[in-house]
């Protein structure tokens, strides 16, 4: 933690556990025993319980959205930038819940967990979890907090399609879905990108088809460099350019060094980082999940025969810079919500830091949430007193 | 909240339920008047990061896109009305806009600023220079407004595009109804008001 508490910050926050004690039917056809799922609450939960949001993470994300998991913690959580009170997600208005979902690795039940029938970890035993299945087991943890509504469902990336499948899934659930940086399916690109990921991970003499963790290794560095592919997807030409440049490490060029550029040595950084915190089994499961995500796969591809249950009002935000989850991209989910008759609507932030620009604190991008939360705020309200 | 004299004059128009798209939809005003007075749940489009934080502020369907790129994504006959206040003078293309307007819409409503007003007139004739009013207030220099025209203009427009005037309305700078005005619009009218429909 730093010396003090920021006054915007939620300061040091407890991780809870949700334990779901009965067979879980999968979409894959498999069931899972029972499971558990780690998450964090801020804010308090109101009287008609009808100010919760729902926080959903993108690939590598996890419960810890904002504040502090311990005094010594010296960096927030992933999302504090809009997480707090005051700020665009306001914690003084909404009871924010985020969790790590099934078959993540800090904590909820995931490939690193314990299989009952073995009693050795899962590894890449654990069955295949699709966004369906993530949304499905959001909804018990919802039951589980007395939550029968969400005021808003939120998320980036990956989070966003949670939040779209919340809306399509369980429409008398959700008021609102801010749908940021996301896609209704990927790309065959996009997939490709996933799939040199996996293949360097799995490429790891360490990787042993996933049964790693028996034999106490790591595949540190496949896992390292599929997170070095990903970061560069995830960053934009010009955003790189104007971070690293062509800037060298040591001043001068040819000295034979192993590391030459600053990006070389930024990339390399980055994915040693990664792999000492995440699950390589994770990465392939959460990678699977992007990929299969494909909402209009029932609707013999109408994206608007697919989004046509959904009640929830729709926020579409993309990035200008964004080439993984790119503004077209987006502006299909706008167009199918249109044609569909929905309430839906849409910024395009202008941006050069690519798809990470939706972690940033980009002032415009804030004050869009800022602005659409505290509507949903008033109509949740108007519709308690009515 | 006391609506904009054109914008109530608009929202006279409108039936409750219809489909409507507002385009330059400003700080969304008309369609939110429209949705708590006639359960309409139209969508607005604009560009202005401003505007359109405005317009979630509100609650309004407000998406972000530059009329200029055009409307191809919207289908044909998926709105009962499009509504264009005030903007026609600044797009690109208001020939290809207009088209448009009228596939994917069955009726459409069109204001503009009228140059063919005697003030804008006197300015050119007589002083020689490029006119200023109160309803077109810029500069030559840094006027948003490229395609200027006049009531006679825009109905020569209609014309060729073969679509019917259903309606003509003369307001004043102040979007009030010109009594005085409808005597000789393109001479007297301030801001010219159509309602247009489809080729029968």
């Amino acid at each position: 933690m730093p010396a003090e508490i920021p006054a915007d910050s939620i300061g040091v926050v407890d991780t809870l556990t949700f334990t779901h004690a009965e067979p879980f039917l999968l979409q894959c056809g498999q069931t899972l025993p029972g499971f558990e799922l780690i998450y964090e609450t801020y804010g308090e939960l109101n009287s008609a319980r009808t100010n919760a949001v729902l926080i959903c993470h993108a690939l590598s994300g996890h419960q810890h959205a904002a504040g502090y998991s311990s005094p010594a913690d010296d960096k927030p959580g992933w999302w504090d930038a809009c997480i707090g009170p005051g700020k665009a997600i306001d914690t003084n208005l909404f009871f924010v819940v985020s969790l790590n979902n099934l078959g993540g690795c800090h904590g909820s039940t995931g490939p690193l967990s314990t299989n009952p029938d073995t009693g050795e970890p899962y590894g890449p035993d654990f069955p295949t979890v699709v966004v369906a299945d993530w949304v499905l087991s959001q909804t018990l943890l919802a039951d589980h907090l007395g939550i029968d509504r969400f005021a808003a469902v939120i998320g980036g990336s990956l989070g966003g399609m949670q939040a779209m499948q919340w809306a399509i899934d369980f429409p008398q659930r959700v008021h609102a879905a801010l749908v940021i940086a996301a896609a209704a399916k990927l790309s065959a690109q996009n997939i490709a990108f996933n799939e040199i990921a996996r293949q360097a991970i799995a490429s790891d003499e360490n990787f042993l088809q996933g049964r790693y963790a028996d034999e106490q290794q790591i595949p540190d560095k496949g896992l390292g460099l599929a997170r070095m592919i990903g970061h560069v997807t995830y960053l934009s030409d010009d955003g790189m350019r104007e971070k690293f440049g062509r800037e060298l490490k040591s001043g001068d060029l040819g000295r034979g060094d192993d590391v030459e550029f600053q990006v070389e040595s930024y990339l390399r950084h980055q994915g040693q980082a990664f792999s000492r915190r995440f699950d390589a089994n994770t990465y392939v499961l959460m990678t699977k999940a992007l990929d299969y995500f494909d909402p209009a796969r029932d609707t013999a591809d109408s994206l608007v025969a697919a989004l046509q249950p959904a009640q929830a009002k729709f926020l579409i935000v993309s990035f200008s810079s964004d080439w993984r989850f790119s503004v077209s991209r987006s502006k299909e989910i706008v167009d199918a919500l249109i044609a569909a008759g929905k309430n839906v609507a849409s910024a395009v932030i202008a941006s050069d830091h690519g798809h990470d620009s939706f972690l940033l604190p980009l002032p415009r991008y804030v004050e869009v949430l800022r602005s659409y939360l505290r509507c949903v705020h008033t109509e949740i309200h108007t519709a308690g007193t009515t | 909240m006391n609506l904009r004299a054109d914008l109530e004059l608009i929202a006279g128009l409108i039936n409750p339920k219809a489909r409507v798209l507002d385009l330059g939809c400003g700080e969304g005003d008309l369609l939110a008047h429209l949705q708590s007075n006639k359960q309409v749940n139209g969508y607005g489009l604009d560009v202005d990061a401003e505007n359109i934080r405005i317009c979630l502020d509100k609650g309004v369907n407000v998406i972000e896109q530059d009329l200029d790129e055009g409307l191809a994504n919207f289908e044909n006959d998926s709105f009962d009305m499009v509504v264009m206040t005030d903007t026609l003078q600044s797009v690109r293309s208001p020939d290809m806009l207009l088209k448009e307007m009228l596939r994917i819409g069955e009726q459409c409503i069109i204001t503009f600023p009228n140059f063919g007003h005697w003030r804008c007139r006197m300015q050119l004739a007589f002083l020689g220079r490029m006119p200023i009013a109160k309803h077109i207030p810029h500069t030559w220099f840094n006027t948003p407004n490229i395609h200027l025209c006049t009531f006679r203009d825009f109905e020569n427009l209609c014309a060729d595009l073969n679509f019917p005037i259903i309606e003509r309305r003369v307001v004043d700078h102040r979007n009030i109804e010109s009594p005085l005005g409808s005597l000789l619009p393109n001479v007297l009218g301030t801001v010219a008001f159509y309602r247009l429909g489809r080729t029968l």
